[in-house]
């Protein structure tokens, strides 16, 4: 519940205080329900980056060792780990909906379009999580994997389409953010909770392709992590 | 003490000119080794030796950079998952998940090890019975002792029914009485199943009751080998094996540039696995 404060601070301070300011252009969208997205996506991120983390290290270096002496592929393992975190992350997803619905953000009512929402930070969660573990195969070091941890995340926040949208970005923004899983997660979020225009197709592409190649890069490195 | 190995044939285990490196320190140097099948067989030596790299490259954790390592046949380095089909490991670390129950945690790995699913019920049972865990393996696995949870990883490794088992420093920071209880139930298991066991340790005590032969390990090399009885008479006859042990590792561990081996990190690992496991 504790991880919940942070979306929380972010909707209702940030998102109502930008609502009322029209700092953002979001058109004929309220601010907050266009932020909503993104900071289900955010909290997402947030368990996927440190579960990486955390599931590398705490008590797993004895059970990851043997883990890997198992004829269980290395890809199998670490593509159980990611949807682990992603499982964690739709337990977030539910109390930001939660939260939006009672701040009035209009969501979308459809039960497939919630699924569909789910699927995405499930994907999305999923490829962080792979990030950070192969992050955590390169440094091999919990501290230096804390740090980078958290140098990570808001960078990732801020250089995506989660706060404003793309066409208000400077031109190294807009790059930086077309390359950045997060905004097509929240990009396919929008299309689904609150029915803004989106490139579904694309976002659900990129977000596979994402995870297929976090799972190989995490799964090649993983290996290191028992030496 | 049997010999029930089985030599000619393929043998279990078979390493030649096996030689490793990490960056510049030379943990194994090119050593040669054969285990026969259904025998057990120790590698000994103090911390530093490279007993434990040597083990890490055999169970496919490590790459295997220079010389040939085969077990049953399959070379390590082209057909490493047919290797690890063979293999039941132990490591040194506590490996268990402590937030499952006894029974859940060898489940886990039965499912790891494709055990099909109608037998699973059958042979995790089986498995745990034979570890002496029936009792306990519905609590959960962080409410066992130190003795319970290597017997944990040991039913945990035998679930999959391997043909070698592998055991690295398999009873570290036990008291003697949880010793002798893993003591036992290798030795059954060997009795039982014909099953070739591979364990590393630094206790000359355990290498005394459960070996059929040893190799000591000093720097990366193989300084002595032959059954207990055979290292022992070679010194005299009330040598024990400390003594031979002291006799090949020359007291004190240095190593080439003199320095002092087996140092802070080789004995911090240690007392971290033995803490964690009482």
């Amino acid at each position: 519940m504790t991880r919940a404060v942070q979306p929380v601070l972010w909707l209702v301070i940030f998102g109502e205080t930008f609502t009322r300011l029209h700092a953002i252009p979001t058109g004929r969208l309220p601010y907050l329900d266009f932020l909503a997205p993104g900071v289900i996506a955010q909290a997402g991120l947030f368990i996927a980056i440190f579960y990486g983390i955390q599931i590398i290290w705490e008590r797993d270096a004895g059970v990851l060792t043997k883990l890997l002496v198992t004829p269980t592929p290395r890809s199998a393992l670490i593509l159980g780990k990611s949807f682990a975190a992603g499982i964690r992350a739709l337990a977030q997803v539910v109390v930001v909906l939660v939260l939006s619905a009672l701040l009035g953000v209009a969501l979308s009512a459809n039960p497939l379009d919630i699924l569909g929402a789910f699927a995405v930070v499930l994907l999305g969660s999923a490829f962080f999580a792979c990030l950070s573990m192969t992050v955590a195969g390169v440094v091999l070091r919990r501290e230096r994997l804390m740090g980078i941890g958290q140098m990570i995340t808001m960078p990732l926040f801020f250089a995506s389409n989660a706060l404003y949208p793309v066409h208000v970005m400077p031109g190294w923004l807009r790059a930086l953010s077309a390359v950045n899983p997060l905004s097509y997660e929240v990009d396919a979020l929008r299309g689904l909770l609150i029915r803004a225009p989106a490139h579904l197709g694309v976002d659900f592409g990129v977000l596979l392709l994402a995870v297929a190649a976090g799972v190989t890069a995490a799964s090649s490195l993983v290996a290191r992590l028992a030496r | 003490m049997n010999a029930g190995r089985t030599p000619g044939g393929v043998p279990a285990v078979a390493c030649r000119g096996l030689r490793h490196a990490f960056g510049d320190h030379v943990a194994v140097r090119g050593i040669d080794l054969v285990v026969e099948r259904g025998e057990v067989f120790g590698l000994l030596g103090p911390n530093g030796a490279g007993k434990t790299t040597t083990m890490r490259v055999l169970n496919t954790l490590l790459p295997c950079q220079e010389g040939t390592v085969e077990v049953l046949g399959r070379d390590v380095r082209s057909e490493p998952m047919a290797v690890r089909r063979l293999l039941g490991y132990v490591p040194q670390q506590l490996s268990i998940e402590p937030a499952l129950t006894g029974r859940e945690n060898v489940e886990w790995f039965a499912r790891l090890f494709d055990v099909p699913r109608r037998e699973r019920r059958a042979r995790v049972g089986e498995v745990l019975e034979m570890m002496g865990l029936a009792e306990a393996a519905d609590r959960l696995a962080g409410t066992y002792s130190g003795g319970m949870v290597r017997r944990l990883e040991l039913a945990q490794a035998l679930v999959g029914r391997p043909t070698v088992l592998i055991l690295d420093e398999p009873t570290i920071g036990l008291d003697p009485v949880a010793r002798v209880g893993v003591w036992t139930r290798v030795e059954q298991l060997r009795a039982e199943t014909g099953m070739t066991v591979l364990l590393t340790t630094h206790y000359m005590d355990e290498a005394d009751a459960l070996c059929d032969r040893v190799a000591l390990m000093h720097l990366g090399e193989i300084r002595a080998e032959g059954t207990p009885a055979e290292l022992k008479a070679s010194l005299g006859p009330s040598a024990t094996l400390d003594d031979v042990f002291r006799h090949h590792s020359g007291g004190a561990e240095l190593d080439s540039a003199g320095t002092e081996k087996g140092g802070l990190r080789a004995v911090r690992s240690t007392r971290h696995t033995a803490s964690r496991v009482s």
